[in-house]
């Protein structure tokens, strides 16, 4: 269920957008602060909110890289598997996690803690491999530098 | 980076401790003016003029002469009263991060852009697209806007000139279609974003069906400077006939890797060997992908070339974003491609069925050949596609994108493609 503050921001969103279907993105972001993903119950919420039918919601929700429609862990390790990463020993990045927290691409540890994703390039070629942990990104990564990147969230 | 504003104007001032130039010191540099004389000195039809004089080209990588796709958006009383311009700062072209630097840099520079390149349009609201992943660039974004507001550089009657102006930012939720930009426009209406036929033109019928530009943030960086030191300047510190500086970058194992400011059509030598410092001990040059993942494989015998947007067709490549992604010898280029093909499988809208289906094939077909599975009628195969998923073929150029890295490293790299299939294995591994 959404929260009442929830409802008023999403309100807001739409009031500010002009029109219901123009504020899904802001809409579903809202959703995900909390809960970090988008469960069904809250779409449909939403959906009523913006006056369009749950499966147009659900069109822009699944459309997205970063709306997420099923539950990620506390923490989201995005690394980045964009060519200039790869050319510099980007999949050390996965194989160190894997070590680490035995999770593989697409996967959430057993403790809900972290999930694991690649993403497109981020835009820090000259830093690569990279990756980014929530808001926080890290370039000129090695194994010990992930390590102790990774020990941060911990 | 240069600290010389008139042979340098983008980054003039930027910190090399990655601070944003704040303010005061953009003011101090001459920021704002420009808009200044802009509303108070010049009407709109000076301003689209001295910009069209300037021969300023689309950063965002087509090169499209800026002004005249303003001069396409109906101007005078009988125009729409709402019109908006967008600047597309949904930098996800792999291998690209020079409009990543402009906007932690100096975001006063963008918001200054914007005012002016509105006024010449008519617009008063306009909207910034910013990728998911720029977080330090949105906060930054949403200061410089609070700031401007502030200062009276945003909002009603500005400079007292009669002109109002809102700026408002939209954080994507990350997909690299939302680059092109009626997939853009799509996107910031709220629905998935594909992209939309064109003609209509946004300039005519965009943003909710309202005259719109779409502007690379690069492109609106450059029109502050463009209004205050003139047309004629701005064509004087290129190199080439495409006027201005252009944000050039280097990635792979070079001994300097990075973004600089230089003049348009520094040669790719230069870019090469003085700015990303040649290529790191032992390694050699084998490929330089110039203008991110959806540019053509240029060559050693290509150094020569002048970077900008007419000299880099006549080496069989595109400009693009102007930020080299540097091959070595000790990298695959089987792999790199089959990387890059990925990208583009997984980024297809999935709108228009080429695109969709021939994607993840042509990178199943890549994989196969990179693990050593491959055979001649592969290449057959990958080879008839670039013409099948080409221009023409497919509703956008996202496909037709993917195919001039393939293309090229065919033609190039062919002995490497063979390799694989006769010895069955990658001999780089």
């Amino acid at each position: 269920m959404l929260t009442s503050s929830e409802i008023e921001e999403i309100k807001h969103e739409v009031e500010r957008a002009g029109r219901g279907l123009n504020a899904s993105v802001e809409a579903l972001k809202i959703v995900q602060r909390q809960r970090r993903w988008v469960p069904d119950e809250e779409l449909e919420e939403v959906s009523k909110l913006l006056g369009v039918t749950t499966h147009e919601l659900d069109a822009v929700a699944t459309f997205y890289s970063f709306i997420f429609r099923r539950p990620v862990g506390k923490n989201l390790i995005l690394v980045c598997d964009g060519p200039a990463c790869w050319m510099l020993n980007g999949h050390m990045l996965v194989e160190t996690i894997k070590d680490e927290l035995g999770i593989g691409l697409g996967e959430t540890t057993k403790d809900g803690e972290f999930t694991l994703l690649p993403i497109s390039c981020i835009g820090l070629c000259d830093k690569a491999p990279a990756m980014m942990i929530n808001d926080d990104v890290y370039g000129g990564l090695t194994p010990e530098r992930v390590r102790e990147a990774l020990n941060k969230y911990r | 980076m240069s600290a010389n504003i008139e042979t340098y104007p983008l980054t003039a001032g930027m910190e090399m401790n990655g601070q944003a130039v704040g303010l005061q010191k953009y003011e101090a540099l001459g920021g704002y003016a420009g808009a200044k004389k802009a509303l108070l000195q010049m009407g709109p039809a000076q301003v689209m003029q001295e910009v069209k004089d300037s021969n300023l080209r689309g950063r965002g990588g087509a090169g499209f002469p800026t002004g005249q796709k303003w001069s396409f958006v109906p101007m005078g009383e009988n125009a729409p009263k709402t019109k908006y311009l967008v600047v597309n700062a949904d930098e996800m072209e792999p291998g690209a991060f020079k409009d990543k630097m402009l906007l932690e840099g100096n975001p006063h520079q963008l918001i200054e852009g914007i005012v002016i390149s509105s006024y010449a349009i008519g617009a008063s609201v306009s909207y910034v697209f910013l990728r998911w992943a720029y977080k330090e660039a949105a906060k930054r974004i949403e200061q410089a806007i609070s700031e401007a507001h502030s200062k009276g550089y945003l909002g009603k009657n500005i400079f007292g000139a009669g002109f109002d102006h809102e700026v408002r930012l939209h954080t994507s939720a990350g997909r690299y279609i939302c680059g092109e930009e009626t997939a853009l426009l799509t996107a910031l209406e709220g629905k998935r974003g594909i992209p939309r036929a064109k003609p209509p033109f946004p300039q005519m019928c965009g943003l909710w069906g309202k005259p719109t530009v779409v502007n690379n943030v690069e492109t609106i960086a450059n029109v502050p400077h463009i209004i205050r030191n003139g047309a004629k300047w701005f064509k004087e510190i290129s190199r080439s006939s495409d006027g201005g500086t252009k944000i050039y970058g280097a990635s792979g194992r070079v001994n300097k890797p990075g973004a600089w400011e230089l003049p348009m059509g520094t040669p790719l030598r230069e870019l090469l060997e003085t700015h990303a410092g040649g290529m790191k001990e032992g390694y050699k040059l084998k490929g330089i992908i110039p203008g991110g993942a959806s540019t053509e494989f240029m060559l050693e015998q290509h150094l020569d070339t002048p970077m900008d947007f007419d000299s880099v067709p006549r080496a069989g490549s595109r400009l693009g974003t102007g930020t080299l992604m540097i091959m070595d010898d000790k990298t695959c280029p089987v792999g790199l491609v089959l990387n890059i093909m990925e990208f583009f499988a997984r980024e297809s809208c999935g709108w228009c069925t080429p695109c969709r289906e021939g994607l993840p094939w042509l990178a199943g077909i890549l994989r196969k050949i990179e693990r050593g599975d491959g055979n001649p009628e592969d290449l057959e195969i990958l080879n008839e596609h670039i013409h099948l998923l080409g221009m023409g073929h497919t509703f956008c150029a996202l496909a037709p994108g993917a195919m001039e890295p393939l293309q090229s490293a065919l033609k190039y790299f062919n002995e490497d493609f063979k390799a694989h299939i006769e010895k069955k294995r990658c001999s780089y591994k």
